[in-house]
């Protein structure tokens, strides 16, 4: 592990260096988008039998090649461990991170990263059989619990259960799988980690609707996108791709009725504004006026990449809950574009 | 044997029957020293604690079999459109994940109206491997010439270019990519591993100690290293805008690991090798390469054909690192597979499905090696 974070200390010393030349036109001159992706993530990044990847991350990636390139086939997948990933960002083999990676200070600010907005806030939940009959975390008192090691959701529970004043046992398990074996043989009565994650491991029972997720959420891990440090330019572009999707959901735009209102400005100067038929917002990040508009009609709004890879119609089920625009509830909330 | 009877009659015990001389018929062997029963007295129960091993081993046969074929044969499910239509059908594995993904464990990301080039590199490449391994080919000597080139060919094939649509190396993925890291790795390792191993023995300084120092350099650093250093550090040391293939960097990377490994195996057939031959070959007035060539490395090579075979197994395995550098192999696409969510959860059959693949490739180079071994055999076998 040491040798590891060395490695990658020296990697990010360069990072700066190599950074400064205009990621922008490199990817046009390459015609093609290096997208640092999952080496597979359940609804987030996978590839069908076919070879093609899709995903709920692997949309904001195609929606910025359409964008930028006007082809949202023109990526690359560049896949990634947890470890690689941010080294394959910084030493300049992908242009931009869509990974499941949670924002944090030290990532932002010692890994030499650029936040794009959050575009999935998850948090740590837990899963319970439905026969325990528990209905909050909080009478979950004297239970055992799977526990996966050496995470930030080892320290997050011990937290919560302090603060609850509550005791427990914990189940130390290493990987997500072993985790589902331990939990269905009722070696544990509990199993916690993200809860996008719970919810996907869920999905895969037998009897899925034999388990229930407890209501409560006891950790904060904004999921985004992310850039290397030293082209604002490109930061740019990726943080307006991803609040142009978010946008489109609010201002009802989708992926069937983006061409008819492209075709010409409406009465709905925000639409107008975002699908280029009012106002120049495209030439001051770098594209032309339709860059949102190839973007939506490339994998739809928000809501719609939602709905497709991890809604509730889909295996795996996931609710809106914080990820509702902030009309309905959510804390979805984009700056505007003007 | 007593013959006291010397009454000839139909059901009479045949030995108990006296014949005249050059009349007596073919006997059947006396009870269990011949066929099976022989076979399972010697190999199955020739000793008390043989006796006991076998039939433990027997008992647990009988309980974990019948579970295992109820699991992967007789209840598994063959097809289905994803894993619910499995679980509708049988409770045990889904192969039908299996074959819907045969095309991309094979072909990766290849291009599909492209990947004839696939299968025509693999048929020569069979070609090729069949001419040089069995010495009673047909064609032989016209077929190991195009085995010289057939490197070429096969990159060009793959590649593309000149005349072929080009397709980029980040395609490659799967049992593809194994075969393609692996064939180099082995067909580049032995040359170099040859050429190291005479280097480090050489006389002169310079030689023998660079080749020293590569060999001990390779050998001290771990693979998954050379690969991370291959596929993120390097871009820092090229000249800005060179860009410089992924897969032609891990397979210099995997070819010099390997080649490293090589040299020492060899070595160790080197020192195998009486002085005496080299001062029998330095009288007869061959020089260097041609007392290498004619009499050293054949027998050096023999000794050590259990290493190299040893040597091959373990790079062929060691592909399945390039993970760590986003490259998948059939194990890394297998493990890619399982996100998705038609088919989330069916952890067995993949990772039976890889190791089969694995166990299969590595089987045969083993068996291989034994084939040769007894071939090459001259009397110093133990």
């Amino acid at each position: 592990m040491k040798a590891i974070k060395f490695a990658a200390a020296a990697v990010m010393s360069f990072a700066a260096v190599s950074a400064q030349a205009g990621t922008l036109d490199d990817v046009k001159a390459r015609g093609e988008l290096n997208c640092v992706v999952s080496t597979g993530l359940v609804g987030f990044a996978a590839p069908d039998a076919d070879g093609k990847w899709a995903g709920f991350d692997v949309d904001f990636c195609r929606a910025v090649a359409a964008a930028v390139l006007g082809d949202a086939d023109k990526v690359k997948f560049v896949p990634s461990t947890g470890k690689t990933r941010f080294t394959l960002l910084n030493s300049g083999e992908g242009d931009i991170l869509f990974r499941n990676t949670t924002e944090t200070m030290s990532r932002d600010a010692d890994l030499k990263l650029s936040f794009l907005p959050v575009n999935y806030y998850d948090g740590q939940g837990f899963m319970v059989p439905k026969a325990l009959g528990v209905a909050s975390a909080k009478d979950l008192d004297g239970a055992s619990i799977c526990i996966q090691t050496g995470t930030t959701t080892e320290l997050n529970l011990a937290d919560f259960f302090r603060i609850n004043n509550i005791s427990y046992e914990p189940v130390p398990i290493e990987t997500n799988e072993e985790a589902k074996t331990n939990y269905l043989a009722e070696r544990c009565d509990v199993y916690t980690t993200d809860a996008s994650g719970l919810a996907a491991t869920r999905a895969a029972f037998e009897a899925p609707d034999d388990h229930v997720l407890l209501p409560e959420i006891i950790s904060k891990e904004p999921l985004g996108g992310a850039v290397r440090h030293g082209d604002d330019q490109w930061a740019d572009i990726g943080k307006w791709v991803v609040n142009a999707l978010i946008s489109a959901e609010e201002a009802g735009i989708t992926m069937d009725n983006v061409a008819e209102l492209g075709k010409a400005a409406g009465d709905n100067p925000t639409v107008n504004r975002m699908l280029g038929t009012e106002g120049d917002f495209g030439s001051m990040i770098g594209l032309d006026a339709q860059w949102a508009m190839r973007a939506i009609m490339a994998v739809g709004n928000y809501g719609e990449i939602f709905d497709r890879h991890i809604g509730p119609d889909t295996a795996i089920a996931l609710q809106r809950g914080l990820n509702a625009q902030w009309k309905d509830g959510g804390i979805l909330y984009s700056a505007p574009i003007r | 044997m007593t013959t006291e009877s010397t009454q000839a009659g139909a059901g009479a015990d045949p030995y108990k029957q006296h014949y005249e001389p050059g009349t007596h018929p073919d006997l059947p062997p006396p009870f269990a020293t011949s066929g099976p029963l022989l076979w399972l007295r010697e190999n199955l129960f020739s000793s008390p604690a043989n006796i006991v091993m076998s039939l433990v081993s027997l008992f647990l046969l009988y309980k974990i079999l019948p579970g295992v074929i109820d699991w992967a044969v007789l209840d598994a499910a063959f097809t289905g459109a994803d894993r619910n239509e499995c679980r509708a059908k049988a409770s045990g594995a889904c192969w039908a994940f299996i074959s819907e993904r045969l095309r991309l464990f094979t072909f990766g990301f290849y291009p599909v109206e492209e990947r004839w080039r696939v299968w025509l590199a693999f048929v020569l490449l069979v070609v090729v491997v069949v001419a040089v391994l069995w010495e009673k080919c047909p064609f032989r000597k016209p077929l190991l010439w195009f085995g010289i080139v057939y490197p070429l060919v096969a990159g060009w094939l793959l590649v593309g270019g000149m005349g072929l649509t080009p397709v980029s190396t980040d395609k490659f993925g799967g049992i593809m990519l194994t075969l393609v890291i692996g064939v180099t790795g082995i067909a580049f390792s032995l040359p170099i591993g040859i050429v190291l191993a005479l280097g480090r023995q050489s006389n002169l300084p310079i030689i023998k100690y660079s080749c020293v120092g590569f060999i001990e350099f390779i050998r001290g650093v771990p693979l998954i290293t050379l690969l991370f250093v291959a596929s993120t550090m390097l871009s820092y040391f090229l000249p800005p805008g060179t860009s410089f293939d992924l897969l032609l960097r891990v397979l210099i990377m995997v070819t010099l690991f390997s080649a490293a490994y090589m040299a020492e195996v060899i070595r160790g057939g080197l020192q195998a090798i009486p002085k005496g031959q080299i001062e029998a070959a330095d009288a007869m007035g061959l020089k260097y390469w041609p007392s290498m060539r004619l009499i050293v490395l054949p027998q050096a090579l023999k000794i050590s054909i259990p290493g190299i075979v040893n040597t091959f197994i373990g790079l062929f395995k060691d592909t399945t690192l390039v993970i760590i550098i986003g490259l998948l192999d059939p194990l890394g696409i297998g493990r890619a597979s399982l996100a998705d969510t038609k088919w989330n959860g069916l952890t067995y059959e993949v990772y039976l499905f890889v190791a089969l693949f694995f166990f299969v490739a590595c089987f045969a180079m083993a068996r291989y090696s034994l084939y040769l071994e007894n071939k090459l055999h001259t009397g110093h076998k133990r």
